[in-house]
């Protein structure tokens, strides 16, 4: 059993989770997930790590309420314990020096960066934040990742915080704000994504995405996290999640990622990412 | 030995077969020859004492019988189910010359039943500790094997399991049907109760490297199974609705999906299901869509039913309940529908030639042959290799081909690195539950060898 440290919603629908899993917290690197399970009857749900304690043993993840057990799993408190966490799982984020790196985060990616941030300013990148909600109410660690980072930039939808908009806006964005950078890594949902990918490619940047498929296991033993990168099959929980934004196979993806929603939103009458930050309905 | 009713059973998940009430198995054991040179004994790979076993059957003390079986094989009522008796120990009976041999695994599989009624399993008298600690990776039947041997001989013991619950495939990829997972758990809490310690959740290659687990542990033992999914590369495999057979019985059987939503992981209830492969997987995968309400089931397989490496048993029961079997088939391309779901399958026919490499004949497509079905939900069968995450992060770990781990020594499981062992579908790809066990206690025998220099010998 893992005990619950803290589970704290921190914007509608985003909630913050701490656990005590000290054998996970010893491997741990930016971009790297855990699965837990919220009780015996629930689902495996992967979480990109977001922030860790290796003194206290805990890990922290950012997880939106979405299906049945993300439910079960918003209605636990600190103190509480799940049956299971297990990790890290996925390869961790490449963190070299590549000179400037622009970190785009939207929805539970804004958590998911803060630790690739630090680890790419300790590697003397120049670190640029670009975070994105529908509006100004449903951002969260803007003041954890200024500590880590040389700049943030601000979307929202409705343009009550920063540039109106969304990243289909990412090229004009990027001039007006004079950000040229060497790579683009992003974090959120699959449809910001894609978008961030299409704005970048023309430019040439080199684009990493962190892909967020159905996942069962979370050690390449059922494949139903597989996708199209480059033309090949490849199992995002062991080959990646990252991948070349430009390599990926955005409409399988999309068609993939979709073939369970009936049944995780059904029982719940809920639908899409539920902050609408992903533009997407 | 009584089964439910064909027709019955499609409807539920419970056990297929029932077993022999105590007159029965008395019955059928009065049957043995009791042979002064009993070749059933030499087909079994961990080489139980069966006439032994027998004999204390036909006297009526069946707990006799469970402790002569438990000297060699820590999970007998796992191996009565699922061994391929017929190609083992029952091959091997003399009356087989006359067309009837011994149903050696049901008579197993009696005493594991029975003794599971009598209330808790007690553990055997704790062996004196010896002051060394074995790691064992993957709580399958290997690992099982491993750690039973060497906690019965003093070692203590951490069985690491990645997944949330342990037995390895026999927990995600045998169904209920063919293996209640009540009989799973108590064998491992029997296995607990030898003092083993099981540590789930725990991904060895990624929460921990095997080199990590070797600074506190005297030797690792590697059981991973062969746990990566084989798919036919083929077009269209990338549509919804095509699953591997991992993917669609682990949501089934570790995960519950059959009982969504009571529990949370959804399953698929495809009106029309087309299998690949012709092994247990297959029939499995096979009965489990029509246990779901399938209104079709199709095995597609590409040789003809001689060649099925399944067993006889389980295709027998496949097709009593309805399964269709589609021989000499060989699928060429999976077609969607405009949402990206699987709506066809293209196949050739294929016709017998020359035996290959494995004794089976050949089969060699027929030109033109194309045909298409129509389907809603296909499941690759077709095969696994072991999971690279043990391989990629222990280096100077040999691996072969097909990812395998390389042992020097089949009757020792020592790896290419030194303290590292390995056994069952980790090193030989997929294959038996027993075969498992033989590789484990093999290992263990060669582990408590070289962790102690003591010549070989069997445990108590």
């Amino acid at each position: 059993m893992f005990r619950i440290v803290e589970r704290r919603m921190i914007v509608p629908n985003l909630h913050v989770l701490t656990v005590e899993a000290p054998d996970v917290v010893e491997g741990v690197r930016p971009g790297n997930f855990v699965i837990l399970r919220p009780d015996e009857q629930g689902e495996r749900i992967p979480l990109t790590v977001a922030d860790w304690d290796a003194r206290a043993g805990t890990v922290t993840s950012v997880f939106m309420q979405v299906g049945a057990s993300t439910t079960k799993l918003a209605r636990l408190k600190a103190g509480d314990h799940i049956p299971d966490y297990a990790g890290p799982l996925g390869n961790p984020t490449e963190i070299a020096p590549f000179g400037t790196v622009l970190l785009i985060g939207g929805c539970y990616g804004i958590a998911c960066i803060y630790p690739i941030a630090r680890a790419l300013r300790d590697a003397g990148n120049r670190v640029i934040a670009l975070i994105e909600a529908r509006s100004s109410y449903l951002l969260f660690w803007e003041e954890h990742l200024n500590r880590v980072v040389d700049r943030t930039i601000v979307i929202t939808r409705d343009g009550s915080r920063g540039h109106k908009g969304h990243v289909t806006r990412l090229a004009e964005i990027l001039e007006k704000e004079d950000v040229r950078p060497d790579r683009v890594i992003a974090y959120g949902c699959t449809y910001q994504m894609f978008e961030v990918a299409r704005q970048t490619e023309p430019l040439g940047i080199t684009t990493i995405v962190s892909m967020n498929p159905i996942m069962i296991d979370g050690t390449g033993m059922c494949g139903v996290c597989r996708l199209s990168v480059g033309g090949e099959t490849k199992f995002a929980c062991v080959d990646g999640p990252e991948f070349d934004a430009h390599e990926v196979d955005w409409e399988e993806f999309f068609t993939r990622r979709e073939s369970y929603k009936p049944e995780e939103v059904e029982p719940l009458r809920r639908s899409g990412c539920g902050s609408g930050a992903c533009g997407r309905h | 030995m009584p089964k439910q009713e064909p027709f019955e059973r499609v409807r539920n998940f419970d056990e297929v077969a029932l077993g022999y009430p105590a007159e029965a198995a008395r019955e059928e054991a009065a049957r043995c020859l009791d042979c002064k040179k009993p070749g059933c004994r030499g087909g079994c790979p961990v080489g139980i004492d069966i006439p032994g076993f027998i004999r204390h059957i036909v006297e009526g003390d069946f707990a006799a019988g469970i402790r002569t079986i438990k000297q060699t094989n820590a999970l007998p009522a796992v191996c009565g189910r699922v061994c391929p008796q017929e190609e083992q120990c029952e091959a091997g009976c003399i009356l087989g010359k006359k067309g009837d041999t011994i149903a050696i695994g049901r008579l197993e599989r009696f005493l594991a039943d029975w003794e599971a009624r009598q209330g808790p399993i007690e553990p055997p008298p704790a062996a004196a500790a010896i002051g060394m600690s074995v790691a064992i990776v993957g709580s399958g039947p290997a690992g099982i094997t491993v750690a039973a041997d060497l906690a019965l001989r003093g070692y203590r013991i951490t069985m690491f399991e990645a997944l949330h619950e342990a037995g390895g495939v026999l927990t995600y990829g045998i169904p209920e049907f063919r293996l209640p997972k009540s009989i799973v758990r108590r064998e491992v809490e029997y296995v607990q109760s030898l003092g083993v310690e099981l540590r789930l959740d725990y991904i060895v290659g990624k929460t921990r490297t095997i080199d990590r687990l070797l600074e506190s542990f005297d030797a690792v033992f590697v059981g991973a199974g062969a746990g990566l999914p084989w798919f036919l590369d083929i077009p269209g495999e990338n549509l919804n609705g095509v699953y591997s057979a991992n993917e669609f019985l682990t949501r089934c059987n570790l995960m519950r999906g059959y009982r969504f939503p009571a529990y949370d992981t959804p399953l698929k209830r495809a009106a029309r299901v087309a299998v690949f492969g012709g092994g247990n997987v297959a029939m499995d995968s096979a009965r489990t869509s029509l246990r779901l309400g399938a209104e079709e089931v199709h095995i597609v397989y590409r040789r003809g039913r001689e060649e099925l490496p399944a067993r006889l048993e389980e295709v027998e029961n496949a097709e009593e309940e309805g399964v269709i079997f589609d021989y000499l088939t060989l699928p060429v391309r999976l077609i969607g529908d405009q949402h990206g779901w699987l709506h066809e399958l293209e196949c050739l026919r294929m016709e017998l030639g020359e035996p290959d490499d494995s004794g089976r004949r050949r089969p060699v497509p027929v030109e033109g042959s194309e045909f298409r079905l129509r389907m809603d939900a296909s499941i690759c069968a077709i095969g696994n290799s072991p999971n690279p995450l043990i391989p990629m992060t222990t280096p100077g770990l040999e691996t072969g081909r097909r990812g395998n781990i390389v042992v020097a020594d089949e009757s020792t499981g020592l790896t290419s690195r030194e303290r590292v062992w390995a056994g069952g579908d980790v090193v030989t790809g997929a294959a038996t539950v027993i075969s498992a066990m033989g590789a484990g206690r093999a290992a263990a025998q060669s582990i408590h060898q070289t962790l102690t220099g003591e010549p070989p010998h069997e445990p108590d």
